[in-house]
């Protein structure tokens, strides 16, 4: 989706796009003829020739490790697409590296810039639902639908298959929420069309604060018109179930926190989002993008979708892999 | 253009702010007859211009309307293309260059992707004007006065500052299909600079507009500004703000707005339709049974 990172930097008031770097020639020439981008097919050329302060990287996961090694040895600062890497030791190497170097670095993970999961989170970390005993996470959507497909997306190595690229949003989401994966109790990877990666993930985790749940994600789900992710918690005073448009929250006594009932609370996306100054297929899309700005300024702290948390999603999809055997 | 517009979100299970209410959607209107009963529930309200995005079952109520063209005689569709999700599903599948050979008609995308040559202006705008051809052929013989092009191409392009593919758009529109272009955006003052720099006057633009500032881009204000003191044939949609307004208050917000000529909703039930149509009327000043 480079495209629409680029779209959304192009519209930015603070930013000046000095270089874009794709290898298909029928998209640069359209880039420089009507936007009048300066196009590349090297990166470490454009790196060379225009100097810029900050990269996106959007390419499949499996050039993430080597270009973004090369990018953090330069010393510009990082957006990257997620998943972060396709091992947890490349990842490993990275964070330390992005440390070294000091400079801003920031992973693709949408969903936290929701303002739905944004106010679980809220809710979570000042103890609203009391002892949190159980969740539930789930995504679901239509990415494979048929049998025969033949893209990026359907090959392992290239970071293709349901876990990698899917179920990785929501695992993150997880981690943020709540905390960073621990262990994998057991897993099922299915395929459903797909015949050299899985389309379906269904796994018993326990994360770092000793809580444990399920995750449930299937891209083969054609009753979603897009990708639909959710998230269930309960606690031993109440229970949230949230998706990225309405929050239902349900409390079992009075002294809620502000804004909430006993009962049910619903909420909607429309309360929680923020306004952005340019809007391309959600909010979220471009909130992250600002963020990243107003990181390399200087303005906000760089603490939001860090390669560490990143790093923490990488390895929990390791545990899930090795869960399966 | 008709004062009020009957929208499609509803049949296409498209819910800004509940997926319950989008799967209840997507059961009730699984057959077609259920959408052309809807459509001549908003006919029977005097609501008579339907704008919707050019989804495959689009093409089935275009059948059912073309059988009976003295019944539809006054129907007008305003066609919003692409359906996006057709060609991000087919990207997915396919990639780029697939996509566009399955969807682009005749040979053209085979020569192109042949050799190494440099592609020119005139490839990517008859790229454009294919896609618009092949988008349209589901509308033969329907009134469709307006032609609009959706949010997700329109602002991906506003960003990409490929502001010669929007006038490309405009005029192609008028030319081949003697109709008027219109744009759907979610950054509507952005979009008019950028189609008053290709020398589009007066353009029509329907974009998020409602009490609450929801998918306002740059704020509300920007937004009544721009109303007041620009030019432009503006149709508000969203007016309801995804839900989160009373429809009364969401109504009497965009009907005292200056220079809004259309008012897009859409709704499942008769009862709903009328009700809108109604609270429309009475705050434009009107006899409700107009």
């Amino acid at each position: 989706m480079g495209i629409s990172h680029l779209s959304i930097l192009g519209a930015h008031p603070n930013v000046e796009v000095v270089g874009v770097c794709d290898t298909s020639k029928m998209v640069n020439d359209f880039l420089s003829r009507y936007g009048k981008f300066t196009c590349f097919t090297d990166y470490k050329k454009m790196l060379a020739d225009v100097k810029p302060d900050a990269v996106v990287v959007a390419v499949p996961t499996k050039f993430h490790y080597s270009m973004i090694k090369d990018l953090l040895e330069s010393g510009v600062h990082i957006f990257a697409e997620k998943p972060f890497c396709l091992t947890a030791t490349q990842g490993e190497e990275l964070v330390k590296l992005a440390a070294q170097k000091k400079v801003v670095n920031q992973i693709g993970y949408h969903n936290k810039f929701i303002g739905t999961f944004g106010e679980v989170k809220r809710l979570i970390k000042e103890g609203a639902l009391g002892q949190v005993y159980h969740f539930v996470a789930e995504s679901y959507g239509p990415v494979v639908i048929r049998p025969k497909q033949d893209t990026w997306r359907s090959d392992p190595k290239e970071g293709g298959g349901c876990l990698l690229d899917y179920a990785s949003h929501v695992i993150d989401l997880i981690n943020d929420i709540l905390a960073p994966v621990k262990s994998v109790k057991g897993s099922l990877l299915k395929s459903i069309y797909s015949t050299t990666v899985e389309d379906a993930v269904y796994s018993l985790v326990e994360l770092q604060n000793n809580v444990s749940g399920v995750l449930s994600v299937n891209w083969s789900d054609e009753t979603h018109r897009k990708m639909t992710t959710s998230v269930t918690i309960e606690g031993t005073k109440g229970k949230i179930i949230s998706d990225a448009n309405e929050l239902k929250v349900y409390f079992k006594d009075a002294g809620t926190p502000a804004g909430y009932n006993k009962g049910w609370t619903v909420k909607y996306i429309t309360d929680l989002t923020p306004q952005v100054d340019f809007y391309l297929r959600g909010e979220e899309y471009s909130a992250q993008l600002d963020y990243f700005v107003d990181a390399v300024a200087g303005k906000v702290p760089n603490t939001i979708n860090t390669f560490q948390s990143a790093w923490y999603t990488d390895k929990a999809i390791e545990l899930i892999k090795q869960s399966v055997n | 253009m008709e004062r009020i517009l009957f929208g499609d979100n509803q049949f296409f299970a498209v819910n800004h702010i509940s997926d319950e209410k989008s799967r209840a959607q997507s059961i009730k209107f699984r057959e077609d007859s259920a959408i052309v009963k809807t459509l001549d529930d908003a006919r029977s309200l005097g609501v008579n211009t339907f704008m919707c995005t050019t989804h495959d079952r689009i093409a089935n109520i275009c059948a059912i309307i073309r059988q009976e063209p003295e019944k539809y005689r006054d129907f007008k569709i305003f066609p919003c293309m692409p359906y996006a999700h057709k060609y991000a599903n087919a990207v997915t599948e396919l990639g780029i260059a697939g996509t566009l050979k399955q969807y682009v008609p005749g040979n053209f995308i085979g020569s192109m992707f042949k050799g190494g040559m440099a592609f020119l202006s005139k490839d990517y705008l008859s790229i454009m004007e294919l896609l618009v051809d092949s988008e349209m052929k589901m509308f033969r013989g329907i009134n469709t006065p307006v032609i609009f092009l959706q949010n997700v191409i329109t602002d991906l392009l506003l960003g990409l500052r490929a502001y010669e593919v929007l006038a490309a758009f405009y005029h192609y529109v008028k030319r081949k299909h003697n109709a008027e272009a219109g744009f759907i955006t979610m950054n509507m003052p952005k979009l008019l600079d950028a189609l008053e720099s290709q020398g589009i006057e007066n353009p029509i633009i329907c974009s998020s507009i409602n009490k609450v500032g929801f998918r306002m881009s740059g704020g509300k204000e920007i937004y009544e500004e721009t109303l007041k003191n620009r030019k432009l044939r503006a149709i508000a949609m969203q007016v309801l703000g995804g839900g989160a307004i009373a429809p009364k208050e969401a109504l009497e917000y965009v009907c005292e707005l200056p220079n809004i000529e259309s008012i897009l909703f859409g709704a499942s039930s008769k009862a709903n339709i009328q009700n809108t149509v109604e609270t429309i009327r009475h705050f434009d000043g009107a006899p409700s049974n107009a």
